[in-house]
């Protein structure tokens, strides 16, 4: 478990108001900062914002969105949605387990990727897609476009100050 | 942007803009999720270069504006004044695109749209036969907007409801507008919205909530996002007008974190409408006040569902809770709230600007004014429709949709999500409203509208449909988190080729079962795919349990892959991207597959050139 800079939790607090309704926010921004929950930054905020620890737990496990381990550099979202699983997702999904030797969703040994699925991210016209970084669509996937879906996020990886993020893949697949 | 300072410098603003419109050409570009995802950006980056290079920024304007609806074609752009409208536009076009501009618009003709049937070109959207049949009075305006520029919106007549609103209605004559044009809740359930605002007005509790349904969780509906990002504006003047009708003074918008563009376009509109004076305190000099909150939603399925949600804004797990009471009795922090869907809070200025009456001469008896569907799956033209509320659905697939795509047969139209059912292809001349599509087994839902053709096993439609609803049960109530789980475990061993025939009578007591009993619609519509899959296509069920066979060849564990050696030219495709390497052969011999390793993936039928790989 890397170690948690706690420095960077007392400014992003500072943003808001003592509110349980805060608590919701709050968590998005520190899964944002450091890619995942911190234990010790739950209990900080718990205390912050005066909200039992037991329901701050409840809320981290509850949606989604959030997760209690560190996710990988890169998080692939491969979309299962209905219109994309008639178009064949589901065996896209299975070549990227596949190739990223990953038994199920989830984060790499080497913390490099994390594969989620998500139902729907509303691009049902260009089924199946795969979002990658939250930002970065890839439409009409197969099994065979997914290698070189891989191999440009591990490049990436490996030098990541040669490429601007925003210009990875809006290129048509 | 001035602060506008009564309701009247609304018209004022607007006339001031249109008398400042240029004659300029205009390249607008479609910037929604979709054409993003097709490489929009690129498009206009490179338009934006051939522009400067050839010292033609002041002379052709360029825009981003919202989503236009046709994604399968995207990028898509209209050149204005001409409105000639190109599809499927790449980065290498921005120069063809700037040259036909300059020499008196002449198209290009490679990107105009081609009729599939005809394979005439055709110059503009309208004529296009997806947009033909449409009557998009929420969408009409989103290929004219830059979303994140008001005053696009107001040049449009944008908040000139609101400004009429403030300046010649009470609070009731709101509420009695909308009820009286039959607007009912576009979000699924279609309970008549200003029957709802009536109930809300009834209670003299302060404060009092407004809150919008932007949780868009069903699987293949994405309308509420494209509103959101190509004409937030809309939605902005309709709540704003709910909180007038409400004496509210809040409001809560509460959108999917799944969708990031609509959070920025949302939230920046609101701020441009903040700085307006529309938004804050005496907006547009009256004694109103009123805020919007954002609030960003954490991944919950169940969320969409208002109880759920409104326990999500305060902070808390998203759960449900048993109604009566209804939010608008005890909604947000125990107060009285009404909460609405995007398209909903949408409609009212439309029903302000163009009356009532106008809008209920839309559509069915009980059904009045449009809906917006989104078409997808296994369709030529898959996007958004919106169409007039009682159109048939053979209309929607075979005209706007433009028909199956390879030939195939359709089998099956899925409607409403998780929630709704599938319509078998034999029921094709339903007409789309509330009534007749819960009598089906189905319902409106949000208006995920998924085209199913004969390659799509609804054995297996159910099964995904019952992980997706397992998965996103919040687990409160008993029926629902076990009931899932059992059906779902039912499903798949029916798709294993390992079903009794007593499992269809337990999947039908089992849904019923779920149905009465769950505490929220989750639960109580969660068993529709199963329930409507069992009344029309039973006899797939049964082959899968009688005759192990998949009739539509998806079921992995009843399919078996082979190569037609009189069909295999040897090219070795199939070999490369096999992952289990099941596939024997040298090149330029005929290859076979060995039955014990393949995984049945699919990938070689993928890649397979002469269509040499078969599925028994």
């Amino acid at each position: 478990m890397p170690q948690v800079e706690m420095d960077k939790v007392e400014p992003l607090l500072e943003q808001y108001e003592d509110q349980r309704l805060n608590l919701i926010p709050i968590l998005q921004d520190v899964q944002e900062t450091y890619r995942y929950l911190p234990e010790l930054v739950l209990r900080r905020i718990s205390k912050k914002l005066r909200v039992p620890l037991t329901e701050v737990y409840q809320v981290a496990t509850f949606y989604r969105c959030f997760s209690l381990v560190p996710r990988g550099k890169h998080v692939i979202q491969v979309c299962l949605g209905t219109a994309c699983h008639v178009r064949g997702a589901p065996r896209v999904l299975d070549r990227i387990l596949r190739d990223l030797k990953l038994p199920h969703a989830g984060t790499t040994e080497d913390l490099q990727f994390t594969v989620e699925t998500v139902r729907c991210i509303g691009c049902c016209g260009l089924a199946p897609v795969a979002r990658v970084d939250n930002t970065n669509t890839h439409p009409h996937l197969t099994q065979a476009k997914v290698g070189g879906l891989l191999k440009k996020y591990q490049e990436k990886a490996e030098a990541p100050k040669a490429a601007k993020p925003d210009e990875a893949s809006h290129a048509k697949a | 942007m001035l602060k506008l300072k009564s309701p009247h410098e609304i018209k004022e603003l607007q006339l001031c803009l249109e008398a400042s419109e240029t004659t300029r050409p205009c390249i607008s570009v479609c910037a929604g999720s979709g054409c993003k995802a097709s490489g929009a950006d690129n498009v206009i980056a490179s338009l934006r270069k051939e522009l400067e290079k050839r010292n033609l920024a002041g002379t052709i304007d360029l825009k981003s504006t919202g989503c236009h609806g046709f994604c399968e074609k995207g990028p898509v752009m209209i050149v204005w004044p001409e409105k000639v409208f190109y599809n499927g536009v790449s980065q290498s076009d921005a120069k063809d695109i700037v040259a036909s501009v300059m020499n008196g618009h002449k198209p290009v003709e490679k990107l105009l749209y081609k009729d599939p049937n005809t394979g005439e070109r055709i110059l503009h959207e309208h004529e296009v036969p997806f947009y033909a049949r449409q009557q998009r009075i929420l969408f009409g305006n989103n290929g004219k907007l830059d979303p994140k520029d008001i005053r696009d919106y107001i040049k449009v007549g944008g908040y000139h409801a609101l400004g009429r609103v403030l300046l010649d209605f009470t609070p009731e004559q709101v509420v009695e507008s909308v009820k009286r044009s039959g607007l009912r809740g576009r979000g699924g359930a279609g309970f008549p919205t200003g029957v709802k605002w009536e109930a809300l007005r009834k209670s003299t509790v302060h404060p009092r909530y407004i809150v919008c349904n932007a949780d868009e969780g069903d699987p293949g509906a994405f309308m509420d996002r494209s509103l959101l990002e190509g004409n937030p504006h809309s939605v902005i003047e309709g709540i704003i007008i709910g909180g007038y009708a409400l004496e509210a003074k809040e409001a809560y918008v509460y959108v999917r974190a799944e969708y990031p563009l609509a959070v920025e376009h949302l939230s920046v509109a609101i701020q441009q409408a903040e700085k307006a004076g529309l938004l804050g305190d005496n907006i547009l000099g009256t004694k109103m006040s009123f805020r919007i909150h954002l609030v960003q939603g954490a991944g919950a399925f169940v969320c969409g569902e208002e109880t759920a949600l409104l326990a999500s804004i305060e902070g808390k797990v998203g759960e449900p809770n048993p109604r009566p009471p209804y939010p608008v009795q005890k909604g947000l922090w125990g107060k009285p709230t009404v909460i609405n869907n995007v398209k909903t809070w949408a409609s009212v200025p439309v029903i302000i600007n163009k009356g009532a009456d106008w809008y209920a001469s839309i559509g069915t008896e009980k059904s009045k004014g449009t809906m917006v569907f989104s078409l997808v799956g296994k369709i030529n033209n898959t996007g958004l429709v919106e169409v007039p509320m009682g159109i048939t659905l053979r209309e929607m697939i075979y005209e706007i949709g433009g028909g199956i795509p390879k030939g195939k047969q359709l089998k099956a139209i899925q409607i409403g999500g998780p929630s709704g059912g599938c319509i078998p292809a034999s029921m094709i001349d339903l007409p789309i409203d509330y009534e007749a599509l819960t009598q089906a087994g189905s319902m409106m839902g949000s208006g995920g509208m998924v085209v199913m053709d004969e390659d799509t096993c609804m054995v297996d439609v159910a099964r995904y449909f019952m992980e997706f609803l397992e998965e996103e049960s919040c687990g409160k109530c008993f029926p629902c988190r076990e009931g899932t789980q059992r059906l779902k475990d039912i499903l798949n061993r029916i798709s294993q080729g390992k079903g009794a025939e007593e499992d269809l009578e337990l999947l039908d007591d089992a849904g019923w079962m779920i149905k009465e009993t769950s505490l929220c619609g989750l639960g109580q519509t969660a068993p529709n795919p199963v329930l409507s899959t069992l009344r029309y296509f039973r006899d797939e069920y049964e082959a899968h349990i009688r005759d192990k066979k998949c009739p539509a060849k998806v079921c992995r564990e009843l399919i078996v892959y082979e190569i037609d050696e009189t069909i295999c030219d040897g090219c070795h495709a199939c070999v490369r991207v096999c992952s289990s390497d099941a596939i024997l052969g040298e090149k330029d011999k005929v290859h076979e597959i060995e039955s014990a390793k393949c995984i049945k993936c699919g990938a070689c039928i993928e890649v397979c050139q002469p269509k040499a790989v078969l599925v028994h």
